[in-house]
């Protein structure tokens, strides 16, 4: 695994590694070693889709001389329970998704719910997780305009992630499907569902598949 | 237990409620948030007595006015305004008690942007992942005062201790930020590192308390395109399509995909935080930390 170390600041250091899977790798070594009490005191591991980003580091320049010694295993994808979240496929844009991946509908939803999918990351707010797992034929472009309010719950493609609107907020995703689990919540232990590293299957509610009837949404990329 | 509290009579533009904010939980998404100007925050509490993590109110330019449900020992710090307990003039910057019923206004600051009212026992709100502060970003913690909002207030400790009043720390005429720079100073060309030198920036109206907007000449950049999301550091100095910097300050989002070229040290943020709009702004880059790679490598843009 190559690693290249970035200064952020004079407390900050961002690892920059070659692909997603590698990120993942190098964030679950980076738990091991703060669990285990062999990671100098940080604030904050914010991994992301190159790279895990350490914050509140005192001397950023010691850690960043010792990585080229680190042993990374290579992710374990089997290590930790599955979260299940049911979906009902009615998204709007189901079908524009399935025209992408020269299927039907009703094919696509198979191919969503059939895969397993792993939390890479976490951002745009709290709860949203960046999900993993779609191969890369499957990858599908954001919207030119993004719409000005995506329903809480939508379930949404961009780029080679999946994710769930954890509230309305604006958002450029492709919408094709909702769900009703609880994202986020404050009072939970974690508040978030979604954390770096779980895995996640869509479970689609039967009868559900299809896109809903309605007019085209704002916003739609041609 | 509403005698403890006060009702929000003006909320003035924007007033939340602020602490130290909440720390380590980026990797879900959570921006650190709290006091923009942490040592005005920090001060506040000093002066009533409390400790630096209680919550105080946080205004925007026009400050607010509280009506008390219970003696209260009172100070305002950040940007210097008018304090009025009933109308009559009483000291900004120190400790000042406030009788139950009285109305306490903080008035529009004569300089700066943000000031703090600190009340003895803090401002009491339901804490998320440890911290009461509003993040404007998210949503988190207790929303933005409204007209008519009551506020439940923490236990009254006892005495303040031995904090005189603190003359204001004055506003600069001219915000100037150091610039560590890097993790992405090398997505831009050396123009463009020179126009972040160089050129003159200045604060725009549509800043807040996600990041600190600049108006000005257009970084040029090396590179095309997006960067992959990756994590962002309070103070980061992410610069958009349009090339002109944005300085992260505490609401600011946990990742995202725009080059940052360099970061601000955290204890310039609190004069970053109280720059009116128009402000000019002079960045002084200092260069990578000495332990990095060089800033230029091969390959990348040209003069």
């Amino acid at each position: 695994m190559t690693l290249r170390s970035l200064p952020v600041g004079e407390h900050g250091l961002l690892i920059e590694v070659d692909s997603g899977e590698a990120a993942e790798a190098l964030h679950a070594e980076l738990l091991r070693r703060a669990a285990a009490r062999k990671l100098p005191a940080v604030r904050e591991i914010v991994p992301a889709a190159r790279t895990v980003f350490l914050d509140g580091l005192a001397d950023p320049g010691r850690l960043a001389a010792e990585l080229p010694g680190w042993r990374i295993p290579p992710l374990d994808r089997g290590d930790s329970e599955i979260v299940e979240v049911s979906v009902r496929y009615d998204g709007p844009d189901l079908a524009e998704v399935a025209k992408r991946w020269g299927v039907t509908p009703e094919e696509a939803v198979r191919i969503h719910s059939g895969t397993e999918f792993r939390v890479a990351f976490c951002g745009f707010a709290p709860g949203f997780g960046y999900l993993t797992g779609l191969p890369e034929r499957f990858h599908v472009p954001r919207h030119a305009t993004p719409r000005t309010r995506v329903p809480v719950g939508s379930v949404a493609l961009a780029g080679g992630y999946t994710g769930v609107y954890p509230r309305s907020s604006p958002g450029g995703w492709q919408l094709i499907g909702t769900t009703d689990a609880v994202l986020w919540d404050a009072a939970r232990e974690p508040a978030a569902l979604f954390t770096p590293g779980t895995r996640v299957r869509f479970i689609p509610v039967p009868g559900t598949a299809g896109p809903a009837p309605g007019p085209p949404p704002e916003g739609t990329a041609p | 237990m509403t005698d403890s509290a006060f009702v929000v009579v003006r909320p003035g533009a924007l007033t939340t409620v602020q602490d130290l904010g909440r720390v380590g939980h980026a990797h879900l998404g959570v921006p650190r948030s709290g006091a923009l100007d942490q040592p005005a925050h920090r001060l506040a509490n000093r002066l009533v007595g409390n400790t630096e993590g209680a919550a105080t109110l946080e205004t925007t330019l026009t400050g607010c006015a509280v009506r008390l449900r219970r003696p209260a020992t009172v100070a305002v710090t950040g940007a210097p305004c008018p304090v009025t307990v009933d109308g009559r003039p009483v000291a900004w910057g120190a400790a000042v008690r406030v009788p139950t019923g009285a109305l306490l206004e903080a008035g529009t600051a004569a300089q700066g942007v943000r000031s703090y009212v600190a009340f003895d026992g803090g401002v009491e709100a339901e804490p998320v992942l440890g911290s009461r502060a509003t993040d404007v970003l998210s949503g988190l913690g207790p929303a933005p005062l409204v007209d008519g909002a009551v506020l439940r207030l923490g236990p009254p400790g006892g005495p303040a201790p031995g904090v005189d009043g603190v003359p204001h720390r004055g506003v600069a005429p001219q915000l100037v930020l150091p610039v560590v720079l890097g993790p992405r100073d090398d997505w831009f060309t050396p123009a463009g590192l020179r126009t972040l030198a160089t050129g003159e920036f200045r604060v725009s109206a549509a800043s807040n308390r996600i990041g600190l907007r600049t108006e000005g000449p257009s970084l040029e950049r090396a590179k095309d395109g997006e960067l992959a999301s990756e994590g962002m550091a309070l103070g980061a100095l992410q610069v958009p399509p349009d090339g002109r910097p944005v300085l992260f300050l505490a609401d600011h989002p946990t990742t995202g995909g725009y080059p940052v070229v360099g970061v601000v040290p955290e204890p310039y943020l609190a004069a970053a935080a109280q720059a009116v709009p128009g402000t000019p702004v002079r960045f002084t880059p200092l260069g990578r930390v000495s332990w990095g790679p060089p800033a230029r490598r091969t390959g990348v843009g040209g003069p």
